[in-house]
């Protein structure tokens, strides 16, 4: 990293096509490429990989069915058999916010994750989408979420705006948590890199951190995945069984 | 006697071998906790968030009915019970699947 730039540079997001409809700036911008190639990679991982079909699998096969058995185990795990068709909405979700962490680990890339306005579209789009989910399959009967069964009446005016308000929360939540996972890391990670020149000789010290802290990060990135796919799976379960 | 001693049980076996099992690869032994920090993080986002929404919620509402500022202090009191509920049903999930894991011996979500 060169002198004078700050650890926050690594977010900064710059116009490769200016593009303006009706008033609207939709340039494609650095983060705009860095989701096409993340989900090309992903396609590219998961339709390439389990080409051959081998009973004994090879490396990339054997990677592509763990990551499907693992969110088929976890839908299995909190929905139960009905969300099964809720499978692919998840993976596809767990797979794109797995490429993008991971892309956002290599040097010089950009990472789509921490930007909070990515992340809360997702949470966006799922927390709108379980709340249809809901009311479609339950009717009014949705509402009883807000109040839990065997609560005496009198509490129902302290509870429901409780329940209600905690229910909002969720894709602030969700949102916020795998975008400030990834800024912090990275801001870490370019805050060390700036010691590494500042000290000179003894910067050894901050680059076996730095080393260090990239597997941490490595964890996280798959972590976080993880993390957004599991509550995702609760939220729906949520929805379908109407109860906590 | 001493000498003839019974030979270990199975289940002893059994326990013995997860063990060195989840000795072996820590992450893999539950995904969901392989870093205390996330799960510490994780309890945060929660309290903090319902706190947000309950400010924000009050905020508009006081604005909409111009009664700055009782509304934005009742729902932020709302808010921190929501933000303590949320933290608490998510510790009881992770300390229930951490149970389930030493039960099973298996990954849980």
């Amino acid at each position: 990293m060169a002198a004078g730039h700050s650890p926050l540079e690594q977010f900064a997001i710059h116009r490769l096509v200016e593009m303006h409809i009706g008033g609207v700036d939709v340039s494609f911008t650095n983060s705009s490429l860095m989701m096409v190639i993340g989900v090309a990679l992903m396609s590219a991982f998961l339709t390439l990989s389990p080409k051959r079909n081998a009973l004994v699998p090879g490396r990339w096969q054997l990677l592509a069915e763990m990551s499907y058995e693992l969110i088929a185990k976890t839908v299995r795990d909190s929905v139960g058999s009905e969300g099964r068709k809720y499978f692919p909405f998840v993976f596809t979700l767990f797979m794109f916010i797995l490429f993008c962490n991971s892309l956002g680990l290599i040097p010089y890339s950009f990472t789509v994750t921490s930007h909070i306005i990515v992340t809360f579209a997702l949470a966006g789009v799922i927390f709108v989408g379980v709340t249809i989910l809901g009311i479609v399959r339950h009717g009014g009967k949705f509402f009883s979420l807000f109040l839990p069964p065997g609560v005496p009446i009198a509490l129902a005016p302290l509870l429901v705006p409780i329940e209600f308000i905690s229910y909002m929360s969720r894709p602030i939540s969700l949102s916020v948590r795998l975008a400030a996972n990834m800024m912090a890391g990275h801001t870490m990670i370019k805050v060390f890199a700036g010691f590494v020149v500042a000290l000179g000789i003894f910067g050894i010290a901050p680059f076996i951190f730095i080393v260090l802290l990239f597997a941490l990060e490595t964890i996280i990135a798959f972590l976080q995945a993880y993390v957004f796919a599991v509550l995702t799976c609760l939220y729906i379960s949520d929805s379908v069984h109407l109860h906590h | 006697m001493t000498a003839n001693k019974p030979p270990p049980s199975l289940e002893d076996l059994d326990r013995r071998l997860r063990e060195a099992r989840s000795k072996h690869d820590p992450a893999k032994a539950d995904p969901s906790r392989a870093t205390s920090i996330g799960q510490a993080l994780r309890l945060a986002t929660e309290m903090a968030s319902a706190v947000f929404v309950g400010a924000v919620m009050g905020w508009g509402l006081d604005e909409l009915l111009g009664t700055r500022p009782w509304l934005l202090l009742l729902f932020l009191a709302l808010g921190m019970a929501a933000g303590t509920l949320n933290a608490y049903r998510t510790a009881m999930r992770l300390s229930a699947a951490a149970d389930k894991t030493d039960k099973d011996g298996g990954p849980s979500a």
